[in-house]
Protein backbone atom coordinates (compact mmCIF):
# COMPACT_ATOMS: atom_id res chain seq x y z
CA UNK A 1 0.00 0.00 0.00
CA UNK A 2 1.17 3.47 -0.84
CA UNK A 3 2.96 5.24 1.98
CA UNK A 4 2.39 8.85 2.73
CA UNK A 5 4.54 11.55 4.31
CA UNK A 6 3.06 13.10 7.41
CA UNK A 7 4.20 15.75 9.83
CA UNK A 8 3.13 15.50 13.45
CA UNK A 9 3.65 18.34 15.91
CA UNK A 10 4.67 16.53 19.07
CA UNK A 11 5.61 18.43 22.21
CA UNK A 12 6.17 21.59 20.18
CA UNK A 13 8.44 19.96 17.60
CA UNK A 14 7.65 18.93 14.03
CA UNK A 15 8.35 15.24 13.37
CA UNK A 16 8.15 13.77 9.89
CA UNK A 17 7.42 10.17 9.02
CA UNK A 18 6.65 8.06 6.00
CA UNK A 19 3.74 5.85 7.04
CA UNK A 20 1.06 3.53 5.75
CA UNK A 21 -2.43 4.91 6.45
CA UNK A 22 -3.17 1.86 8.62
CA UNK A 23 -0.38 2.64 11.10
CA UNK A 24 -1.77 3.64 14.46
CA UNK A 25 -0.67 6.86 16.13
CA UNK A 26 0.89 4.96 19.06
CA UNK A 27 3.11 2.92 16.72
CA UNK A 28 4.20 5.93 14.70
CA UNK A 29 5.07 7.87 17.87
CA UNK A 30 7.06 4.97 19.31
CA UNK A 31 8.55 3.26 16.25
CA UNK A 32 9.07 6.12 13.80
CA UNK A 33 9.67 9.03 16.17
CA UNK A 34 11.24 7.28 19.14
CA UNK A 35 8.73 8.94 21.49
CA UNK A 36 8.28 6.02 23.87
CA UNK A 37 6.53 7.67 26.80
CA UNK A 38 3.06 6.54 25.68
CA UNK A 39 2.90 2.76 26.09
CA UNK A 40 1.20 -0.03 24.18
CA UNK A 41 -0.96 -1.77 26.77
CA UNK A 42 -4.08 -3.55 25.62
CA UNK A 43 -4.20 -2.09 22.11
CA UNK A 44 -7.99 -2.35 22.32
CA UNK A 45 -8.98 1.12 23.66
CA UNK A 46 -9.46 -0.18 27.19
CA UNK A 47 -6.37 0.46 29.30
CA UNK A 48 -5.37 4.06 28.53
CA UNK A 49 -1.58 3.41 28.71
CA UNK A 50 -1.26 4.95 25.23
CA UNK A 51 -3.07 8.17 26.20
CA UNK A 52 -1.71 11.31 24.56
CA UNK A 53 -3.21 14.73 24.08
CA UNK A 54 -4.35 15.66 20.57
CA UNK A 55 -5.57 19.25 20.13
CA UNK A 56 -6.60 19.51 23.76
CA UNK A 57 -8.32 16.13 23.93
CA UNK A 58 -7.12 13.04 25.80
CA UNK A 59 -6.91 10.37 23.14
CA UNK A 60 -6.09 6.66 23.21
CA UNK A 61 -3.44 6.69 20.52
CA UNK A 62 -4.01 2.99 19.77
CA UNK A 63 -7.41 3.97 18.39
CA UNK A 64 -6.40 6.73 16.00
CA UNK A 65 -4.50 6.39 12.73
CA UNK A 66 -1.41 8.57 12.57
CA UNK A 67 -2.68 10.12 9.32
CA UNK A 68 -5.68 11.41 11.29
CA UNK A 69 -3.36 13.40 13.58
CA UNK A 70 -1.65 15.27 10.75
CA UNK A 71 -1.63 18.96 11.56
CA UNK A 72 -2.68 18.43 15.18
CA UNK A 73 -0.80 19.52 18.29
CA UNK A 74 0.17 16.40 20.23
CA UNK A 75 1.46 16.32 23.80
CA UNK A 76 2.95 13.19 25.38
CA UNK A 77 4.35 12.74 28.87
CA UNK A 78 7.74 13.83 27.48
CA UNK A 79 6.21 17.25 26.84
CA UNK A 80 5.14 17.73 30.45
CA UNK A 81 8.37 17.27 32.40
CA UNK A 82 11.85 15.78 32.26
CA UNK A 83 14.25 14.17 34.75
CA UNK A 84 15.77 17.57 35.60
CA UNK A 85 12.46 19.32 36.07
CA UNK A 86 9.57 17.04 36.88
CA UNK A 87 6.03 18.24 36.25
CA UNK A 88 4.04 18.84 39.42
CA UNK A 89 1.94 15.76 38.61
CA UNK A 90 5.08 13.66 38.28
CA UNK A 91 6.39 15.04 41.59
CA UNK A 92 3.14 14.15 43.32
CA UNK A 93 2.96 10.65 41.80
CA UNK A 94 6.46 10.15 43.23
CA UNK A 95 5.56 11.72 46.58
CA UNK A 96 2.35 9.69 47.07
CA UNK A 97 3.59 6.41 45.59
CA UNK A 98 1.14 6.80 42.69
CA UNK A 99 3.00 4.14 40.75
CA UNK A 100 4.55 0.79 41.30
CA UNK A 101 5.56 -0.84 38.01
CA UNK A 102 5.05 2.46 36.18
CA UNK A 103 3.55 1.04 33.02
CA UNK A 104 0.28 2.99 33.25
CA UNK A 105 1.94 6.15 34.57
CA UNK A 106 2.57 8.11 31.34
CA UNK A 107 -1.07 7.63 30.34
CA UNK A 108 -2.29 8.44 33.86
CA UNK A 109 -0.26 11.64 34.03
CA UNK A 110 -1.18 12.79 30.54
CA UNK A 111 -4.85 12.18 31.30
CA UNK A 112 -4.65 13.83 34.75
CA UNK A 113 -2.99 16.85 33.13
CA UNK A 114 -5.96 17.42 30.82
CA UNK A 115 -8.40 16.72 33.66
CA UNK A 116 -6.84 19.44 35.83
CA UNK A 117 -6.80 21.91 32.95
CA UNK A 118 -10.54 21.41 32.52
CA UNK A 119 -11.35 21.11 36.21
CA UNK A 120 -8.69 22.77 38.41
CA UNK A 121 -10.52 21.97 41.66
CA UNK A 122 -11.73 18.40 41.30
CA UNK A 123 -13.34 16.38 44.07
CA UNK A 124 -12.13 12.84 44.72
CA UNK A 125 -15.12 11.58 42.70
CA UNK A 126 -14.23 13.90 39.82
CA UNK A 127 -10.71 12.47 39.76
CA UNK A 128 -11.90 8.86 39.89
CA UNK A 129 -14.45 9.46 37.11
CA UNK A 130 -11.94 11.53 35.13
CA UNK A 131 -9.30 8.79 35.08
CA UNK A 132 -11.78 5.95 34.61
CA UNK A 133 -10.39 5.32 31.12
CA UNK A 134 -6.97 4.45 32.56
CA UNK A 135 -6.30 1.10 34.18
CA UNK A 136 -3.66 0.42 36.84
CA UNK A 137 -2.92 -3.12 38.00
CA UNK A 138 -0.58 -2.20 40.91
CA UNK A 139 -1.80 0.64 43.06
CA UNK A 140 -5.52 0.05 43.46
CA UNK A 141 -5.82 3.72 42.40
CA UNK A 142 -5.81 5.14 45.96
CA UNK A 143 -2.40 6.71 45.65
CA UNK A 144 -2.98 7.87 42.10
CA UNK A 145 -6.08 9.74 43.24
CA UNK A 146 -4.14 11.24 46.17
CA UNK A 147 -1.36 12.33 43.82
CA UNK A 148 -3.76 14.05 41.41
CA UNK A 149 -5.64 15.82 44.22
CA UNK A 150 -2.36 16.89 45.78
CA UNK A 151 -1.10 18.24 42.44
CA UNK A 152 -4.34 20.23 42.11
CA UNK A 153 -3.82 21.71 45.60
CA UNK A 154 -0.26 22.71 44.84
CA UNK A 155 -1.21 24.34 41.55
CA UNK A 156 -4.04 26.23 43.20
CA UNK A 157 -1.97 27.40 46.18
CA UNK A 158 1.35 28.19 44.60
CA UNK A 159 1.06 30.70 41.84
CA UNK A 160 4.53 29.94 40.51
CA UNK A 161 3.51 26.34 39.75
CA UNK A 162 1.61 26.11 36.55
CA UNK A 163 0.13 23.17 34.71
CA UNK A 164 2.02 23.85 31.53
CA UNK B 1 -3.82 -5.95 16.00
CA UNK B 2 -2.78 -4.38 12.69
CA UNK B 3 -5.69 -3.33 10.47
CA UNK B 4 -5.76 -4.25 6.82
CA UNK B 5 -4.48 -1.80 4.25
CA UNK B 6 -6.64 1.01 3.04
CA UNK B 7 -6.42 4.32 1.26
CA UNK B 8 -7.15 7.35 3.44
CA UNK B 9 -9.32 10.28 2.37
CA UNK B 10 -10.18 13.37 4.40
CA UNK B 11 -12.59 15.50 2.35
CA UNK B 12 -13.25 19.01 3.59
CA UNK B 13 -16.97 19.29 2.87
CA UNK B 14 -20.03 17.09 3.15
CA UNK B 15 -20.78 17.22 -0.60
CA UNK B 16 -17.19 16.13 -1.28
CA UNK B 17 -17.57 13.23 1.19
CA UNK B 18 -20.89 12.16 -0.32
CA UNK B 19 -19.35 12.40 -3.81
CA UNK B 20 -16.37 10.30 -2.78
CA UNK B 21 -18.59 7.69 -1.15
CA UNK B 22 -20.74 7.55 -4.30
CA UNK B 23 -17.64 7.03 -6.42
CA UNK B 24 -15.97 4.40 -4.21
CA UNK B 25 -19.18 2.61 -3.20
CA UNK B 26 -18.96 -0.62 -1.23
CA UNK B 27 -15.16 -0.46 -1.02
CA UNK B 28 -15.34 2.58 1.24
CA UNK B 29 -16.35 3.17 4.83
CA UNK B 30 -17.00 6.50 6.50
CA UNK B 31 -15.11 7.10 9.76
CA UNK B 32 -16.18 9.62 12.41
CA UNK B 33 -14.71 9.13 15.92
CA UNK B 34 -13.49 5.70 14.89
CA UNK B 35 -13.99 3.99 18.24
CA UNK B 36 -16.30 1.35 16.80
CA UNK B 37 -14.72 1.05 13.35
CA UNK B 38 -10.99 0.99 14.23
CA UNK B 39 -11.38 -1.90 16.72
CA UNK B 40 -13.34 -3.81 14.04
CA UNK B 41 -10.58 -3.09 11.54
CA UNK B 42 -7.93 -4.35 13.96
CA UNK B 43 -9.87 -7.61 14.25
CA UNK B 44 -10.20 -7.62 10.44
CA UNK B 45 -13.95 -7.86 10.87
CA UNK B 46 -14.00 -4.68 8.80
CA UNK B 47 -11.57 -4.38 5.90
CA UNK B 48 -12.51 -1.29 3.92
CA UNK B 49 -10.25 -0.48 0.98
CA UNK B 50 -10.94 3.21 1.42
CA UNK B 51 -11.56 5.19 4.57
CA UNK B 52 -13.42 8.49 4.26
CA UNK B 53 -12.66 10.54 7.37
CA UNK B 54 -15.18 13.24 8.26
CA UNK B 55 -12.86 14.98 10.74
CA UNK B 56 -12.12 17.99 8.52
CA UNK B 57 -15.80 18.74 7.91
CA UNK B 58 -16.01 21.20 10.78
CA UNK B 59 -19.50 22.37 9.84
CA UNK B 60 -20.83 19.00 11.03
CA UNK B 61 -19.75 19.92 14.57
CA UNK B 62 -22.47 22.13 16.08
CA UNK B 63 -25.33 22.26 18.56
CA UNK B 64 -28.25 24.58 17.83
CA UNK B 65 -31.25 25.16 20.06
CA UNK B 66 -33.88 27.29 18.37
CA UNK B 67 -37.61 27.34 17.69
CA UNK B 68 -38.23 24.52 20.16
CA UNK B 69 -35.84 22.16 18.36
CA UNK B 70 -32.35 20.92 19.18
CA UNK B 71 -30.24 20.23 16.11
CA UNK B 72 -26.88 18.53 16.47
CA UNK B 73 -24.25 18.01 13.79
CA UNK B 74 -23.15 14.41 13.30
CA UNK B 75 -19.50 15.10 14.20
CA UNK B 76 -20.32 16.58 17.61
CA UNK B 77 -18.47 14.55 20.23
CA UNK B 78 -19.91 13.20 23.45
CA UNK B 79 -17.47 15.46 25.31
CA UNK B 80 -19.01 18.49 23.60
CA UNK B 81 -22.56 17.25 24.30
CA UNK B 82 -21.73 16.94 28.01
CA UNK B 83 -20.34 20.46 28.24
CA UNK B 84 -22.80 22.45 26.12
CA UNK B 85 -24.75 24.86 28.31
CA UNK B 86 -27.67 25.42 25.91
CA UNK B 87 -28.17 21.68 25.43
CA UNK B 88 -28.00 21.09 29.18
CA UNK B 89 -31.01 23.38 29.56
CA UNK B 90 -32.91 22.22 26.48
CA UNK B 91 -32.34 18.46 26.81
CA UNK B 92 -30.45 17.50 29.97
CA UNK B 93 -31.04 13.80 29.26
CA UNK B 94 -28.44 14.00 26.47
CA UNK B 95 -25.57 14.84 28.84
CA UNK B 96 -26.88 12.33 31.40
CA UNK B 97 -26.64 9.66 28.69
CA UNK B 98 -23.33 10.83 27.21
CA UNK B 99 -21.68 10.62 30.64
CA UNK B 100 -22.50 6.91 30.67
CA UNK B 101 -20.91 6.21 27.29
CA UNK B 102 -17.50 4.49 27.41
CA UNK B 103 -14.79 6.50 29.21
CA UNK B 104 -13.39 10.06 29.11
CA UNK B 105 -10.87 9.48 26.31
CA UNK B 106 -13.45 7.80 24.12
CA UNK B 107 -15.96 10.60 24.76
CA UNK B 108 -13.51 13.13 23.33
CA UNK B 109 -13.49 11.16 20.07
CA UNK B 110 -16.85 9.42 19.91
CA UNK B 111 -19.47 11.32 17.93
CA UNK B 112 -23.25 11.38 18.16
CA UNK B 113 -23.48 10.66 14.43
CA UNK B 114 -21.30 7.58 14.62
CA UNK B 115 -23.08 6.35 17.71
CA UNK B 116 -26.54 6.49 16.13
CA UNK B 117 -25.57 5.53 12.56
CA UNK B 118 -23.49 2.44 13.33
CA UNK B 119 -26.55 0.41 14.32
CA UNK B 120 -24.78 -1.31 17.21
CA UNK B 121 -27.51 -2.39 19.66
CA UNK B 122 -25.06 -1.76 22.52
CA UNK B 123 -24.78 1.95 21.79
CA UNK B 124 -26.63 4.26 24.15
CA UNK B 125 -27.74 7.04 21.82
CA UNK B 126 -30.08 5.07 19.53
CA UNK B 127 -32.48 4.30 22.40
CA UNK B 128 -32.21 7.86 23.66
CA UNK B 129 -33.02 9.17 20.18
CA UNK B 130 -36.13 6.97 20.01
CA UNK B 131 -37.19 8.26 23.41
CA UNK B 132 -36.67 11.87 22.21
CA UNK B 133 -38.51 11.11 18.93
CA UNK B 134 -35.49 12.37 17.01
CA UNK B 135 -35.14 12.68 13.26
CA UNK B 136 -31.95 11.77 11.42
CA UNK B 137 -30.90 13.64 8.28
CA UNK B 138 -29.20 11.54 5.62
CA UNK B 139 -27.26 12.96 2.67
CA UNK B 140 -26.74 10.81 -0.39
CA UNK B 141 -26.27 10.98 -4.14
CA UNK B 142 -30.04 11.42 -4.54
CA UNK B 143 -30.09 14.35 -2.12
CA UNK B 144 -31.24 14.76 1.44
CA UNK B 145 -33.92 12.90 3.37
CA UNK B 146 -35.11 12.60 6.96
CA UNK B 147 -35.82 9.36 8.81
CA UNK B 148 -37.40 9.01 12.24
CA UNK B 149 -35.16 7.36 14.86
CA UNK B 150 -38.13 5.11 15.65
CA UNK B 151 -38.08 3.80 12.03
CA UNK B 152 -34.30 3.79 11.51
CA UNK B 153 -33.13 0.56 13.14
CA UNK B 154 -33.83 -2.70 11.26
CA UNK B 155 -31.49 -5.23 12.91
CA UNK B 156 -28.03 -5.24 14.48
CA UNK B 157 -25.86 -3.03 12.22
CA UNK B 158 -28.68 -2.75 9.67
CA UNK B 159 -30.41 0.60 9.44
CA UNK B 160 -32.50 2.62 7.01
CA UNK B 161 -29.32 4.42 5.92
CA UNK B 162 -28.29 3.44 2.42
CA UNK B 163 -24.61 2.48 1.99
CA UNK B 164 -24.07 5.59 -0.09
CA UNK B 165 -25.61 7.96 2.45
CA UNK B 166 -23.95 9.85 5.29
CA UNK B 167 -25.86 10.78 8.42
CA UNK B 168 -25.31 14.52 8.78
CA UNK B 169 -27.58 15.81 11.54
CA UNK B 170 -29.94 14.86 14.33
CA UNK B 171 -32.94 16.92 15.43
CA UNK B 172 -35.40 16.50 18.30
CA UNK B 173 -37.87 18.65 20.22
CA UNK B 174 -36.66 20.57 23.27
CA UNK B 175 -37.49 18.43 26.33
CA UNK B 176 -40.13 19.28 28.85
CA UNK B 177 -40.76 17.67 32.22
CA UNK B 178 -38.59 15.04 33.88
CA UNK B 179 -35.97 12.80 32.35
CA UNK B 180 -33.65 9.94 33.18
CA UNK B 181 -31.19 7.64 31.44
CA UNK B 182 -30.54 4.67 33.71
CA UNK B 183 -27.84 2.18 32.71
CA UNK B 184 -26.76 -1.05 34.34
CA UNK B 185 -23.26 -2.06 33.23
CA UNK B 186 -20.57 -4.36 34.54
CA UNK B 187 -17.93 -1.65 34.74
CA UNK B 188 -17.02 1.79 33.43
CA UNK B 189 -16.66 1.70 29.68
CA UNK B 190 -18.98 -1.24 29.18
CA UNK B 191 -22.05 -1.46 27.04
CA UNK B 192 -25.34 -1.75 28.92
CA UNK B 193 -26.53 -4.99 30.44
CA UNK B 194 -29.80 -3.08 30.37
CA UNK B 195 -30.57 0.62 30.00
CA UNK B 196 -33.66 2.76 29.78
CA UNK B 197 -34.38 6.30 28.61
CA UNK B 198 -37.50 7.93 30.06
CA UNK B 199 -39.18 11.32 29.58
CA UNK B 200 -42.25 12.19 31.68
CA UNK B 201 -44.39 15.31 31.95
CA UNK B 202 -46.74 16.12 34.82
CA UNK B 203 -50.04 17.90 34.11
CA UNK B 204 -51.66 20.60 36.26
CA UNK B 205 -53.78 17.82 37.83
CA UNK B 206 -50.63 16.03 39.02
CA UNK B 207 -51.17 13.17 36.58
CA UNK B 208 -48.70 12.08 33.91
CA UNK B 209 -49.51 14.05 30.77
CA UNK B 210 -46.80 12.77 28.44
CA UNK B 211 -44.48 9.78 28.51
CA UNK B 212 -41.80 8.23 26.34
CA UNK B 213 -39.77 5.11 27.13
CA UNK B 214 -37.03 3.38 25.15
CA UNK B 215 -34.76 0.46 26.06
CA UNK B 216 -31.09 -0.13 25.12
CA UNK B 217 -29.20 -3.37 24.37
CA UNK B 218 -32.15 -5.61 25.09
CA UNK B 219 -32.83 -6.64 21.49
CA UNK B 220 -30.93 -6.41 18.21
CA UNK B 221 -32.26 -2.85 17.87
CA UNK B 222 -33.21 -0.21 20.42
CA UNK B 223 -36.84 -0.62 21.49
CA UNK B 224 -39.30 2.25 21.70
CA UNK B 225 -42.00 1.08 24.13
CA UNK B 226 -45.11 2.66 22.66
CA UNK B 227 -47.68 0.68 24.65
CA UNK B 228 -45.90 1.16 27.96
CA UNK B 229 -45.56 4.89 27.31
CA UNK B 230 -49.31 5.13 26.57
CA UNK B 231 -50.14 3.27 29.81
CA UNK B 232 -48.40 5.95 31.86
CA UNK B 233 -50.32 8.86 30.36
CA UNK B 234 -53.26 9.89 32.52
CA UNK B 235 -52.04 7.87 35.48
CA UNK B 236 -50.63 8.98 38.83
CA UNK B 237 -47.87 6.37 38.43
CA UNK B 238 -49.60 4.20 41.01
CA UNK B 239 -48.21 0.75 41.76
CA UNK B 240 -50.80 -0.98 39.57
CA UNK B 241 -49.95 1.11 36.53
CA UNK B 242 -46.21 0.76 37.09
CA UNK B 243 -46.52 -3.03 37.23
CA UNK B 244 -48.38 -2.96 33.90
CA UNK B 245 -45.80 -0.61 32.37
CA UNK B 246 -42.92 -2.87 33.38
CA UNK B 247 -44.73 -5.92 31.97
CA UNK B 248 -45.46 -4.07 28.73
CA UNK B 249 -41.76 -3.19 28.33
CA UNK B 250 -40.50 -6.66 29.19
CA UNK B 251 -42.95 -8.08 26.65
CA UNK B 252 -41.41 -6.15 23.75
CA UNK B 253 -37.71 -6.66 24.48
CA UNK B 254 -35.83 -9.69 23.16
CA UNK B 255 -32.55 -10.02 25.07
CA UNK B 256 -30.18 -12.89 24.29
CA UNK B 257 -27.83 -14.95 26.46
CA UNK B 258 -24.31 -13.57 26.36
CA UNK B 259 -21.41 -12.63 28.64
CA UNK B 260 -23.63 -10.03 30.31
CA UNK B 261 -25.98 -12.73 31.54
CA UNK B 262 -28.82 -15.08 30.68
CA UNK B 263 -32.17 -13.90 29.34
CA UNK B 264 -33.98 -14.11 32.69
CA UNK B 265 -31.33 -11.98 34.37
CA UNK B 266 -31.44 -9.39 31.62
CA UNK B 267 -35.23 -9.13 31.85
CA UNK B 268 -34.87 -8.67 35.60
CA UNK B 269 -32.15 -6.01 35.12
CA UNK B 270 -34.35 -4.32 32.51
CA UNK B 271 -37.28 -4.12 34.93
CA UNK B 272 -35.03 -2.58 37.61
CA UNK B 273 -33.42 0.05 35.39
CA UNK B 274 -36.83 0.91 34.00
CA UNK B 275 -38.30 1.43 37.50
CA UNK B 276 -35.31 3.53 38.53
CA UNK B 277 -35.56 5.62 35.38
CA UNK B 278 -39.30 6.21 35.83
CA UNK B 279 -38.79 7.16 39.50
CA UNK B 280 -36.02 9.61 38.71
CA UNK B 281 -37.82 11.13 35.73
CA UNK B 282 -41.03 11.57 37.76
CA UNK B 283 -39.11 13.19 40.64
CA UNK B 284 -37.81 15.74 38.14
CA UNK B 285 -41.15 16.24 36.29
Amino acid sequence: MKKTNITLNVNGQAHEANVEPRELLIHVLRDHMDITGPHVGCETSHCGACTVEVDGRSVKSCTMFAVQAEGSEITTVEGLGNPDKLHVLQEQFKEHHGLQCGFCTPGMITRAHRLLLENPTPTEDDVRFGISGNLCRCTGYQNIVKAVLSAADIINNETEESLA
Amino acid sequence: MIPGNFEYHAPESLPAAVGLLGELGDDARVIAGGHSLIPMMKLRLAMPEHLIDLRKITDLDYIKVEGGTCTIGAMTTQHTLINDAALKTAAPIVAETALQVADPQIRYQGTIGGNVANGDPGNDFPGLMQCLDATFTLEGPEGQRDVSAREFYEAAYFTARDDLEILSAIAFPVCEGGYAYEKQKRKIGDYATAASAVLLSKGADGMCSKASIAMTNLADTPIYCEDASALLVGSSLDADTLAKVVTACIDVIEPVDDNRGPVAFKKHAASIVLKHAIDRAWSRA
